[in-house]
């Protein structure tokens, strides 16, 4: 068991622990891959350097699945972490439990299914907020900073400090804006159960969002159930553009400059393929596949194109829902355990798992798990999710 | 025999003339040590996202106004994948779903009259890295200097039926281009390459022949040579049988003149192209366009027309300066200020063409400011400095900017009208040298060349030949 791939001390009230999806001067980084085990970056992602000038301490790297794309961290080249019953444990939720806060990147919703299995707090801000500037690209349209904690205060004070323009992220919006998610600006009065999401998942998941409705209604917040049959679609759209960018990004992997290389090669072609296949887990290399067929002359348009198209559809009709509602609420995760079993007989588990995640990646749209909920909101409504997460979790 | 027609169509790759990479802030200037110009964003290292040069977007969008397109005002980035190790990211960021410029064309002139070639569009990339194969250690390296230096390609419609038509649209892109400040296009430093598609038909026939493609072209004898040879080649196949012509990817060797088939390893391939996620589209408002508009030349031969019909320069000199942006440039400040264009004209045409020349430089790459050089033919024409002098202070002008007065006045170049030190300095001399006065008053003219350099040179030059030669010779009789 691992959870620290590289630790100091968290014991401190400022210490701040980083998935190792975050590229950092003073530790390696490996992006929970073999192909950069002992790598080491040049420079800090902009969002350590932003810690640091707050005053925080860099606790140490968690543990992450290979390129932050599985179900809990169970690819990382390190190895599954479980306890003793071989329950699967998110090493940042692990760590989320010791430190102030985890920074973990958000590519395929892990850090929101380890909020909810951990009973932590996960932030996803909205999509822009947050520099990605010293973060190992992995599926750059979707892939968001956000922030691991035992409670909303501490992850809105870590948010704080971390939020803002950066001028190396060309996808990163203007200060005005960023700060916006600071901020409540209109409270979380009504909110909408997405149906048939929430009816898919076990019981004990069903019976948090009931008892979240009955808190909210308790505060005098409306919630009413819709119909989410275009949500569903989330899940798809977003394993083909997930596994198209992934496929991309991990190409500059190819043991020519960094990172590991293959002893047994005599060609540039035997170099590049024996490398990555000796270097890369199987659940990437399955992702890289699928990743290059999605992208292929033959069948771009039938599936890239479509995706790109259904995640249109889908933020069309979240800001429909956000005409009347303020949020919608929905569970992060089917199931409140995972075991190690279950991804050994399902390494695609992930990718089921997106049902309920990759509405809000898929769209950019800001999304806080906690109390046994996922809200998602209109963009830059992050303070308000914030608030009404932990309105529940107070409440329960 | 049959008769056929050659179809030909250009893919041109530019390197735009920015300062810095597309995606990053490093150098684009060529050359410079192996690996100098790299930072982890243009050597593919993990955790760099690319920001976009807003001056590519600049120069991508001034060559499409100089070559009649179209702008599309909303333009975005591609990301293009393959594996090759001088390209670190493994993928090429290229311009595939919506290019900046659409729809242009380039008027050419040939033996053969006037011919418009239609531009299908040009789209802004990145370059790729060099290899360099080590055959010491039998290892091949990799220089990333190149790698994200920005690029645009001019992809033109089959337009072209010979290789003259090629020549003169090159030569065209070219001037323009340079005119524009959008390139050096040199192509033996290869900032200007061309991959030519190819193929033969009967004539009257409206189907396209068998295409072959060559790619990385950089010069011009280079496409002319290989046109010819793809052309006789094509025609021997489909008259004679001696081969089956294949669409295929063929290099051309030009030592030996001959193209020959690539692997097709090295060709075949899907891209895989998709929009790149991390460089958000390019809006081009109206303000935008509009400066980009106003920035634009006046066409080289409209610049020729007026300085020929309104400054009254021949037509050598008028189509000479007018080679240049640089020449243009400075002629027009030069002009402006001192008002004598012929002048300015010889100027520029014999001494700054001579100087460039035994610099090794291109007219391009001329220095000289033109209001320096105007108030230097000012000071040569007022008599204040000698033309022998004024040369020597164009040369310090192509390497410093200077004011020539002022540098004139600190280095002792201005004339003397101290009458009293020249005829005191030629007496000295005189009286120093019997013999070369004898030899002069014996009928030798040489001597009295002899003593007239003598008198120039203690003079350091600052002296009217015509006063010098005067008061020489009233000495020499005196003497
Ligand atoms: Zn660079």
């Amino acid at each position: 068991m691992k959870l620290y791939l590289t630790k100091s001390d968290c014991a401190m009230t400022n210490a701040v622990a980083l998935d190792d999806m975050f590229l950092t001067k003073a530790m390696p980084t490996t992006a929970g891959s073999k192909m950069l085990d002992g790598y080491m970056s040049l420079f800090d992602a902009e969002v350590v350097t932003k810690l640091t000038e707050a005053g925080y301490e860099i606790a140490g790297k968690a543990n992450v699945g290979e390129m932050a794309v599985d179900l809990l961290g169970e690819t990382s080249y390190e190895g599954a972490v479980t306890d003793d019953n071989g329950t699967l444990l998110s090493a940042s939720a692990e760590i989320a439990k010791e430190a102030k806060a985890v920074l973990c990147f958000d590519v395929n919703g892990a850090p929101r299914r380890a909020a909810a299995v951990s009973d932590l707090i996960f932030v996803k801000p909205t999509y822009g907020t947050v520099s990605r500037f010293g973060t190992v690209s992995s599926a750059c349209s979707g892939e968001t900073v956000g922030v691991m904690a035992k409670t909303v205060a501490d992850a809105k004070a870590v948010l704080t400090a971390i939020a803002g323009h950066d001028d190396k992220d060309g996808t990163s919006l203007s200060d005005s804006q960023c700060e916006k998610i600071l901020t409540t600006e209109k409270a979380v009065k009504k909110v909408a159960i997405a149906k048939s999401i929430t009816a898919s998942a076990d019981d004990s998941v069903k019976a948090d969002i009931e008892a979240a409705k009955k808190i909210l209604s308790d505060n005098g917040v409306e919630v009413a159930e819709i119909d989410d049959e275009i949500l569903t679609k989330a899940k798809a759209a977003w394993n083909i553009l997930m596994s198209a960018e992934l496929c991309n990004n991990v190409s500059r992997f190819d043991g020519v400059k960094y990172g590991y290389r293959s002893e047994n090669y005599t060609t540039i072609e035997e170099l590049y393929t024996n490398s990555r296949t000796e270097a890369f887990g199987e659940l990437l290399k399955t992702m890289i596949i699928y990743g290059s067929d999605v992208l292929s002359t033959d069948n771009y348009m039938s599936f890239y194109d479509k995706a790109m198209r259904i995640r249109r559809v889908i933020a069309e009709k979240f800001a429909e829902i956000f005409a009347e509602y303020d949020a919608v609420m929905l569970p992060a995760s089917s199931k409140k355990a995972f075991t190690k079993a279950d991804t050994d007989a399902n390494m695609y588990l992930a990718f089921d798992e997106n049902l309920y995640t990759a509405p809000a990646t898929i769209t950019g749209l800001p999304a806080v798990v906690g109390g046994g909920v996922q809200l998602i909101g209109k963009a830059f409504s992050d303070s308000a999710l914030m608030d009404a997460v932990k309105t529940i979790k107070e409440g329960k | 025999m049959k008769k056929y027609e050659t179809v030909i169509g250009l893919e041109v790759h530019i390197e735009l003339a920015t300062k810095s990479k597309i995606f990053c802030s490093c150098s684009a200037e060529f050359g410079g040590e192996q690996n100098d110009h790299v930072c982890p964003a243009c050597c593919g290292m993990p955790g760099m996202l690319p920001v976009t040069n807003k001056r590519v977007v600049d120069l991508g969008m001034t060559a499409g106004m100089m070559l009649n397109c179209e702008i599309n005002r909303t333009t975005t980035f591609d990301k293009k994948n393959y594996y090759y190790p001088d390209l670190p990211c493994s993928y090429q960021t290229t311009q595939w779903f919506a290019p900046i410029c659409v729809n242009g064309k380039v008027r050419i002139q040939t033996s053969k009259g006037e011919k418009d070639i239609r531009i299908k569009q040009i789209h802004m990339e990145e370059d790729a890295g060099k290899l360099v194969h080590d055959d010491w250690t039998d290892t091949s390296l990799v220089d990333y200097n190149r790698t994200s230096v920005p690029l645009i390609e001019i992809v033109s419609q089959p337009d072209f039926s010979s290789a003259e038509e090629v020549v003169a649209y090159l030569e065209r892109l070219r001037s323009l281009l340079r005119f524009a400040k959008v390139s050096q296009c040199r192509m033996e430093q290869g900032s200007m390459r061309c991959d030519v598609n190819l193929s033969i038909r009967e004539e009257g026939e409206t189907k396209l022949g068998v295409r072959t493609e060559m790619k990385n072209m950089n010069s011009i004898s280079a496409i002319t040579r290989a046109i010819e040879y793809e052309v006789a080649r094509h025609i021997d196949a489909l008259e004679n049988g001696t081969e089956e012509l294949v669409q295929e990817t063929r290099r051309w060797d030009d030592v030996k003149g001959k193209s020959y088939a690539m692997r097709s390893k090295e060709t075949a391939g899907d891209y895989r192209y998709f929009p790149d996620p991390n460089v958000m589209p390019i809006v081009i408002d109206d303000e935008w366009f509009d400066s980009i508009k106003a920035s634009l030349p006046e066409f080289p031969e409209v610049k020729k027309a007026r300085f020929i019909d309104e400054l009254g320069l021949s037509e050598y000199d008028a189509d000479l300066i007018t080679q240049s942006r640089a020449f243009c440039d400075c002629f027009e400040a030069a002009y402006k200020e001192c008002g004598e264009a012929k002048e300015v004209a010889n100027w520029l045409i014999s001494d700054c063409m001579n100087m460039l020349n035994k610099k090794g430089s291109t007219m391009d790459q001329l220095k000289v400011d033109g209001t320096a050089l105007g108030k230097l033919i000012k000071l040569v024409m007022e008599s204040k400095v000698t033309r022998g002098n004024a040369k020597k202070i164009l040369l310090v002008m192509d390497e410093e900017t200077i004011d020539p007065e002022k540098y004139a006045t600190e280095n002792n170049f201005i004339v003397s009208n101290d009458t009293a030190n020249i005829e005191k300095v030629i007496k000295e001399i005189v009286a120093a040298d019997p013999k070369s006065v004898a030899d002069y008053k014996g009928g030798k003219e040489k001597a009295l060349m002899a003593l007239f350099g003598k008198c120039m040179k203690t003079l350091k030059g600052n002296c009217d030949p015509q006063v010098l030669r005067k008061i020489l010779l009233e000495e020499i009789d005196k003497a």
